[in-house]
């Protein structure tokens, strides 16, 4: 059967003024939506390990950006993605701080998810960037700095050719208990992103 | 517990000829914020080929009327009424159900109605610029609202974006998630704009431009524009992946 594939749309930059359409309360412009969509990851108790995750982006002369919108996607404590755990959406939505670029997700340490061969994957978040001056919005994940063993047979991980790029992937787990996360669009840390 | 693989068939592989390249220096805010390394290609798995599933009941009654969803009572939002409507079809031509899509806009004056906006032009106290919806099983959308104005951006000093909508749309998976900008058949700022222009092919720019439905006009209210939005398409099977032709 011949079958011609139309082309997928061309992407555009979210511009500064992300947040109207999306994250309008975050925005200062209320009543319109009784809530912004995925600031909550949690609506009741769950299960695993509750985790923050906190970090900025980086733009190409070291400045964080702070009109950027991060999205992430990620399995519950067993590996489950929104389907076992009714309290636990697994997507999160988060513009970065108007003053300070921070961002910050309150979620659940992710379970073990196989890859397409069956093989385990180390536990990890997908991650999604745009912004202001962002052309395509950039797919990258975040693993976890205290998964080592985990993460040494990850099926992508291992298969990364400069090894020395792999800790932009890593959260690290700061004296808090929090991870912390940076993202950086160019320069010397330059972190991985993703055609997936 | 059991590791059983799920059906992981995955995407097809995006085509970046119809995207615009990560670095386009005639938009300046893409010089340091475009990644300089090649991103890296591999397989997805559960994470990139699921996504978020929004329910219809989450939607408020007014969530696509923008005319009316921050308007005063008995008040409305000034400018050309206008209703924009479409599908989203992934790239094998089947509908998308159930796919959120948020739409934001400039009011008919090209003011955002955001802290950061500096623009001289006024606010419409009756206006936010905010909207969204879910398609329905035959990948169908559509909201109201009033044409955006053009506005002058800070890139060079008389840049002015053509009027536009800024689509975010969720996809049934994070790998189909897109956003991008609907333009309005007929303006001659869309071929002076360097964000339009980031994208090097006349077509794929002209897929962007919803086209003017006089047929369906609803008669001394609103003009209808049309846009249709394409996501990447799932692969069939494992063994599916050839396409004749291609
Ligand atoms: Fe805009």
């Amino acid at each position: 059967m011949s079958q011609k594939l139309l082309r997928e749309t061309s992407s555009q930059t979210a511009g500064p003024y992300v947040h109207i359409g999306c994250t309008p309360n975050f925005a200062e412009m209320s009543g319109v939506y009784d809530e912004d969509l995925g600031a909550k990851m949690k609506t009741g108790p769950i299960k695993g390990e509750e985790i923050t995750i906190t970090g900025q982006v980086f733009d190409g002369t070291g400045m964080a950006i702070r009109d950027a919108m991060i999205e992430i996607w990620q399995a519950d404590a067993d590996g489950g993605f929104a389907l076992t755990e009714s309290n636990f959406t697994g997507w999160g939505r988060c513009p970065t701080d108007m003053e300070t670029g921070q961002f910050q997700f309150d979620t659940v340490k992710p379970g073990q998810v196989p890859y397409m061969d069956g093989r385990l994957q180390a536990p990890h978040i997908t991650v999604w960037i745009v912004a202001r001056g962002i052309n395509l919005g950039l797919h990258t994940r975040l693993y976890f700095d205290d998964e080592a063993k985990a993460n040494a047979a990850d099926p992508i991980l291992t298969k990364i050719e400069h090894r020395n790029r792999v800790p932009t992937l890593i959260a690290k787990k700061q004296s808090s208990g929090s991870y912390l996360f940076d993202i950086h669009l160019q320069g010397e840390h330059e972190t991985i992103f993703f055609d997936m | 517990m059991t590791h059983k693989s799920p059906n992981q068939n995955g995407f097809l592989v995006r085509n970046h000829d119809g995207h615009p390249a990560a670095l386009t220096p005639a938009y300046k805010s893409s010089v340091t914020r475009s990644p300089t390394k090649p991103l890296l290609s591999f397989p997805g798995s559960m994470g990139e080929q699921t996504g978020p599933v929004f329910g219809h009941d989450m939607l408020g009654p007014l969530d696509k009327d923008l005319i009316l969803n921050f308007a005063q009572p008995g008040e409305m939002a000034l400018g050309p009424r206008i209703i924009v409507r479409g599908r989203v079809l992934d790239q094998t031509g089947r509908p998308v159900p159930n796919c959120l899509i948020e739409v934001w806009q400039a009011n008919a004056g090209g003011r955002y109605r955001h802290k950061n906006e500096a623009y001289l032009a006024p606010l419409d106290p009756n206006f936010g610029g905010c909207g969204r919806m879910i398609t329905d099983e035959n990948g169908a959308y559509e909201f109201r609202t009033v044409t955006p104005g053009p506005y002058p951006w800070p890139n060079g000093m008389a840049d002015w974006r053509p009027a536009h909508i800024h689509f975010s749309l969720m996809g049934q998976a994070f790998s189909q998630r897109l956003i991008t900008q609907m333009y309005f058949e007929g303006d001659p700022m869309i071929w002076q704009c360097p964000i339009v222009g980031s994208i090097d092919d006349t077509e794929a720019i002209k897929s962007l431009v919803a086209s003017l439905d006089m047929a369906e006009a609803v008669p001394m209210d609103a003009r209808v524009y049309k846009f249709d939005i394409v996501l990447r398409g799932r692969r069939q099977t494992f063994f599916e992946n050839r396409w004749e032709g291609l």
